[in-house]
């Protein structure tokens, strides 16, 4: 579909009002979102999610408010005390709602950090674009502004993870925010990052986020997404995760609420002997859809990446799972392995799950499986003939279910948070354990 | 205690039980052998409230209680006990919580208080003694990774921690070497007392040779066709089920 008037508008505004090294990136993406269009069912990447029909309203772009911690209290991620606190408003960072613990993490406003590390920031800012051939992903690119760049130097282990917070306030008009980040992990840099997002007041946000993550040679990330805002929230989340040397991530998603939820996760594996690993949980209930697009590519040899994405769908809510794996000719001896498990607990939900693997090496293993069933009934029985009652042995099963993706949380006070909102979703009861 | 009265019952519309007649007393060791698709695990299936089985015909009373009326936790509260020929592998749930609460809902339909972590800790570690199970076992995800010998020391370990009234050994010495034969042996052995009975179904006679059965039924094609000491069990392993096959053609001659 066309760029909608009220983004050719704003864009014209944003380009007028900062001009920064930025400012000819945004025009290049801007082309590209006139030459692509908002994707449409028609778009095989979007044939499961209707992102445009986000476009039948207008929103407002870079509405900077103001905001205090009170106002996002009930929202903090629990061991913020000692976690370095990001918060972008409306997709704008805000550094005096931001707190900084770590002295090893830089944290530099995206437009300065375009004349600092101008070629840092010329060689990967806008590297997903690759990958991610849409309206969507332009439309972040275009509208640059108010972003980060996160650094953490050589042999550096920043101890207190980074905490980010997308928050949308939109109390009187519908938000479209755009948080932006580039992320840069130098040689043998440590760093976890768990972000999620806020939506404010009950006018319709949609976030369109894109990380992009660097990182060289044994560095090591651990990325973790909560995704649990209202239902009058949709997001696009885009993290792209580039391996220019040889390095370990870990990206762990759990999706529990929201309205239309799109996650694209890229691992693009530039060098031998990397190692990846990808977990996903829906917990889903209402009308909720969310869309897991991931893709691996592995363009040199000997690299590992696991993926395991569980979801649970209950009421009339839906998912799609879509993993790709890319071996490229010269990438022999990858290994490369793929899980996406279902439950669906009521008629109403659905979900659609499509492996995806291009294999042009000839020397490789890689595994890919996908399952859609309900509740396996001989487990139940079995905790049933222990004198456990149905109501909880199904309670346990899917918790069960569930805590087999949760493990990977390494921060346990995530971790904990997430098991006590999917336990008393599913009448679990974590005390009697 | 268990008294099972011409039972009939079917799966898919295709019947497996044709008229079952056993009756279990405290302090007794039962033993059902028998051919392949005889109905065994039927009856296990049956009497413990495994979906997909109809009863057409027969009663069966356990503790003055009709069985069958009662959901599969409900038996398990009145006391009784499958060990399973396959143990399920439950991904995410370890055995130690699975035990926990398995024991206090079994305690709660016993109108009995919850066991505290104290007490819980040492009812644990008595019964792991006994099966020679080790801590790093039960903390792991239920059955999940387990060796052969592995599971059915667990179910015996369940069954131990449970102190069921009836326990039915579905094929518990089936792919087990000798050696775990002993150990899952030895653990029922123990547990055994003038109160309890066990009913152990199998195949071969090897695990009568460990938990020695005071009765021995011949199950064929449904129906139990022949009782006797455990003697029989040994006939029976010497002559094969050829023997009861022939001794019935002669029956059905006659």
């Amino acid at each position: 579909m066309d760029t909608p008037i009220f983004l050719k508008e704003q864009f014209e505004k944003l380009q007028a009002q900062e001009t920064s090294e930025l400012t000819g990136f945004r025009q290049q993406a801007f082309q590209n979102l006139e030459q692509y269009g908002i994707p449409t069912l028609k778009h095989e990447e979007w044939r499961y999610t209707r992102v445009n029909t986000l476009f039948n309203k207008d929103y407002e772009v870079n509405n900077n408010t103001g905001l205090t911690w009170e106002q996002l209290s009930d929202n903090r991620l629990p061991g913020y005390q000692d976690a370095n606190e990001l918060v972008f408003v409306n997709g704008v960072f805000n550094p005096s709602l931001s707190n900084l613990l770590s002295a090893d993490l830089e944290v530099l406003p995206l437009n300065e950090a375009a004349a600092v590390y101008k070629n840092i920031v010329d060689t990967y800012l806008g590297h997903s674009a690759d990958y991610l051939k849409d309206g969507i992903n332009a439309l972040s690119s275009a509208f640059v502004h108010g972003g980060v760049f996160i650094q953490v130097k050589r042999s550096k282990a920043v101890e207190h993870p980074v905490y980010i917070y997308n928050v949308a306030v939109a109390t009187d008009v519908n938000v479209l925010a755009q948080p932006r980040s580039l992320v840069y992990l130098q040689q043998n840099a440590q760093l976890t990052i768990t972000e999620t997002n806020i939506t404010l007041g009950s006018q319709q946000s949609f976030t369109n986020k894109v990380m992009e993550i660097v990182l060289e040679q044994d560095a090591n990330l651990s990325y973790y997404l909560i995704q649990n805002d209202s239902t009058n929230a949709s997001q696009v989340s885009t993290t792209h995760i580039r391996h220019i040397g040889t390095s370990y991530s870990k990206a762990v998603t759990v999706s529990l609420d929201g309205a239309l939820v799109r996650n694209n996760l890229n691992i693009i594996l530039e060098a031998p002997h990397c190692e990846s690993h990808m977990y996903g949980l829906s917990l889903l209930s209402g009308t909720t859809h969310v869309d897991n697009h991931t893709i691996v590519d592995n363009r040199q040899p000997d690299c590992l990446s696991n993926e395991l994405y569980k979801g649970l769908f209950d009421g009339n809510s839906t998912g799609v799972f879509n993993g790709k794996i890319f071996v490229q000719q010269i990438a022999q001896k990858t290994n490369a392995f793929q899980s996406n498990k279902n439950i669906l607990l009521s008629d109403g939900a659905s979900v659609n799950t499509k492996p995806q693997l291009e294999i042009f090496a000839d020397n490789v293993k890689c595994s890919h499986g996908c399952t859609i069933g309900q509740l396996d009934e001989e487990a139940l029985f079995y905790l049933q003939s222990r004198g456990i009652t149905e109501n909880s042995a199904k309670a346990m099963l899917l918790h069960g279910f569930a805590i087999d993706v949760l493990d990977n949380i390494t921060n346990e006070a995530i971790k904990k948070y997430v098991d006590v909102i999917i336990s008393k979703r599913l009448n679990f009861d974590l005390e009697t354990i | 205690m268990l008294s099972i009265k011409n039972l009939h019952a079917t799966i898919d519309g295709k019947e497996i039980l044709r008229g079952i007649n056993l009756d279990i007393k405290p302090g007794e060791v039962h033993a059902i052998m028998g051919p392949n698709g005889a109905g065994k695990s039927t009856l296990a299936n049956v009497l413990t409230g495994r979906p997909g089985y109809e009863v057409t015909e027969g009663s069966v009373i356990f503790n003055g209680k009709e069985l069958l009326e009662l959901a599969p936790e409900e038996r398990a509260g009145e006391g009784l006990f499958l060990s399973f020929q396959y143990p399920v592998e439950i991904p995410g749930l370890s055995t130690t919580n699975f035990v926990k609460t398995a024991v206090n809902e079994v305690r709660k339909y016993r109108g009995q208080e919850p066991l505290d972590a104290v007490a819980f800790l040492k009812l644990i570690k008595e019964k792991m003694a006994l099966m020679e199970i080790n801590q790093s076992l039960l903390s792991r995800s239920l059955n999940e990774g387990f060796s052969g010998g592995e599971k059915k020391r667990n179910e015996i370990f369940q069954m131990a921690m449970l102190e069921p009234k009836l326990a039915i050994l579905d094929e518990t010495d089936s792919g087990l070497d000798i050696d775990a034969i002993r150990v899952v042996s030895n653990g029922v052995n123990k547990i055994k007392s003038s109160e309890n009975a066990v009913l152990a179904i199998t195949h071969y006679q090897r695990l009568l040779d460990y938990i020695v059965p005071d009765f021995v039924h011949v199950l064929y094609n449904g129906k139990i066709v022949k009782s006797g000491p455990k003697e029989l069990a040994l006939e029976l392993e010497e002559k094969g089920y050829d023997f009861i096959k022939a001794e019935l053609g002669e029956l059905q001659g006659a």
